[in-house]
């Protein structure tokens, strides 16, 4: 087990380990409904949470992507209220739409020098404020097409139910993983990642993957923005709050380096169901009070953190060693 | 050792609850967050009402998520709940879950907000007239201004949710026809004390240092104290200079009444539970199906009704 894969393996641990207690205290908990329910109700930050893997690999930072999904439930809502356009037109324009946006976010941050964080903490703003402006009331979303997505469900053994945007967020996790671990691009984040010096000597064209990792992070915000309009069945411009800062804490205890350059894919997908595996577990105890989710995401924030700094040193005193 | 002591150790507190589980019914409770004194009120209340009743509450806190009260509604259902009572935090979005809660045969009672939802997904909703409760603050306001000009500012609830949107329309009810009376800022104030105070400062700068205003309308209490302290700070005297009405009776506000600070409030009571576990009972019994909304009382307090009095018997429930 080398420094690199060590996170990970933390990760896996870790969520074994929640599994084990969770199991213990409440047998019930072992359903296929539970299951099916953390699949379903992480969907959406699930997807969120690819993007913001590939974007924190390659060292930035994406701030706005909460409130591009609030963004894209009131635009999807609002369009097919006020225009007779069938949803799938409606998605396609939407993605179009996200990805371009990300894609703007990335062109400033690589041309003007201005740090990720500024940069997409305007676009958060901007983001919601144009949700608002569509409109400041939740609008339902009554199209038959709507009912047909929210209803398909394959109802496993047990009467928990795999839903297609659980399905969705497993495969945009497979997607995830060959983009970042199986293509030059991906080759090309871990890189930018890695130092810019060090990409630079590689020859990465570093505006350009800029640019390609924040619309890859709209085009995931898009798409999670879909599914959360799915998932509720309307659009609200107040929904998803905070969204952003979750996904980021998903991916560190994913085990992905905050200052990027290392990390999963994978460790993502175990960081978001350690999440909902938290969230499950207080709402089955029943006399928690729910802000424990926070503390206990907030202690394994830490620990992820420390593990990091620990391995860093640990690596750093070794190359010491060695040139001695 | 150690292993084998704290295995058995979670055992036995596995084999507790499950004997907990065993007597009583077992409710789900999904509530919105404590925004508001009001809503803590109504979780002591309900968390009371329980236990009086031997059940026993699973509560949820969604921290003002809906993505969170979903979440915690799927999870009552894969517990295997007897009931869920959910306070909404917005109308849009229910179905799938209702729908969920339906095919698994347990009934779902709304506390206090409404949802767009088709009504055979939930067993009833238990709430005031909030349309009503506008009405009510209106008439007053009407009643106590006369014939004379009157520039009303209005503090809004949470953008889009059910109460902001029907206490603003009940509002506009109850002044209407007199053509004296005027709405002339409305923003929303989220129902939080502290934005009540900040919205209620750009209103006074708006409106001539707040001399042009002439009444307050705020959509609960937490947001009139709030702006009171806004208006003070102005230099006007609230409940004077400025006539302040709002909706929910809280604590506070009678405090706030019996300094002369605030003039009327409407109540919304907190005690939303105690009528839905009584359609539950009598559903669980015989299977009567209880009518699709249940309505509480929307009671006008003014400065002529003990506030002082209603101060000492509302403090202690967790305002």
């Amino acid at each position: 087990m080398n420094t690199r894969t060590l996170p990970l393996f933390v990760t896996i641990g870790i969520f074994l380990a929640g599994c084990l207690i969770c199991w213990v205290q409440f047998p019930n908990m072992a359903s296929t409904r539970v299951l099916g329910n953390l699949l379903t109700d992480n969907a959406y930050l699930g997807i969120v949470a690819v993007g913001m893997t590939l974007v924190i690999l390659s060292g930035g930072i994406d701030l706005s992507v909460g409130s591009v999904i609030a963004f894209s439930g009131v635009f999807i809502a609002v369009m097919l209220r006020d225009t007779g356009l069938h949803p799938l037109p409606v998605f396609a324009l939407l993605l179009g739409l996200t990805t371009a946006y990300g894609a703007c976010m990335g062109w400033l941050i690589d041309r003007l020098a201005m740090p990720a964080f500024i940069v997409t903490l305007a676009g958060m703003f901007l983001a919601r404020g144009a949700a608002y402006l569509l409109s400041i009331d939740s609008v339902p979303i009554a199209h038959p097409f709507y009912q047909t997505l929210q209803n398909a469900y394959w109802l496993m053994p047990g009467k928990g139910r795999l839903t297609l945007i659980g399905v969705l967020m497993l495969l945009t996790f497979v997607l995830g993983m060959i983009v970042a671990h199986r293509t030059r691009f991906g080759t090309s984040v871990y890189a930018l990642g890695g130092g810019e010096q060090t990409a630079r000597l590689m020859g990465v064209r570093q505006g350009r993957t800029t640019v390609l990792v924040y619309a890859f992070s709209g085009l995931m915000a898009g798409l999670s923005g879909i599914v959360f309009s799915i998932y509720t069945g309307s659009g609200y411009s107040l929904a998803t709050v905070g969204t952003e800062l979750t996904a980021i804490a998903a991916v560190v205890i994913g085990g992905t380096l905050l200052s990027g350059g290392a990390g999963y894919v994978f460790g993502t997908l175990v960081g978001v169901l350690t999440m909902g595996l938290i969230q499950t577990y207080i709402v089955f105890d029943g006399t928690l009070s729910s802000w424990w989710t926070k503390i206990v995401i907030g202690l394994l924030l830490l620990v992820f953190i420390l593990l990091q700094k620990g391995l860093l040193h640990l690596s750093e005193t070794r190359l010491a060693a060695r040139d001695a | 050792m150690m292993f084998k002591t704290l295995m058995l150790t979670t055992a036995a507190f596995a084999v507790s609850a499950g004997m907990a589980l065993a007597d009583g019914k077992v409710i789900g409770f999904s509530q919105i967050g404590s925004e508001s004194g009001w809503r803590a009120a109504e979780t002591t209340l309900t968390k009371k009402q329980a236990e009086e009743r031997g059940y026993q509450l699973q509560f949820s806190d969604a921290q003002q998520k809906q993505e969170n009260q979903i979440a915690a509604m799927r999870s009552f259902i894969a517990q295997g709940v007897d009931a869920i009572l959910i306070a909404p935090v917005v109308a849009t979005g229910w179905d799938a879950v209702l729908q969920e809660a339906k095919e698994a045969e347990i009934p779902v009672v709304l506390l206090d907000r409404m949802v767009d939802s088709d009504p055979s997904l939930y067993l009833t909703a238990v709430g005031s007239n909030l349309v009503h409760e506008g009405e009510v603050a209106g008439q007053w306001l009407a009643a106590t201004v006369g014939d004379k000009d009157c520039r009303i500012v209005e503090l809004q609830g949470t953008t889009g949710s059910s109460p902001a949107i029907d206490r603003k329309t009940g509002f506009e009810k109850g002044i209407a026809g007199h053509d004296n009376l005027k709405i002339v800022q409305s923003q929303t104030g989220d129902f939080t004390r502290s934005l009540g105070k900040e919205v209620m400062e750009s209103f006074l700068q708006a409106e001539n240092g707040g001399k042009d205003i002439c009444a307050l309308y705020a959509h609960n209490d937490d947001m009139a104290v709030g702006a009171i302290q806004a208006i003070k700070e102005a230099g006007l005297k609230p409940g004077q200079d400025i006539l302040v009405v709002s909706i929910d009776a809280v604590p506070d506000i009678f405090k706030a009444m019996a300094d002369g600070e605030a003039n009327a409030t409407v109540e919304l009571t907190p005690n939303m539970a105690g009528p839905a576990f009584d359609a539950l009972e009598a559903f669980w019994a015989n299977g009567t199906e209880p009518p699709k909304f249940i309505q509480t009382e929307s009671k006008l307090y003014t400065q002529a009704d003990d506030p002082a009095g209603q101060y000492e018997a509302r403090k202690d429930l967790g305002y």
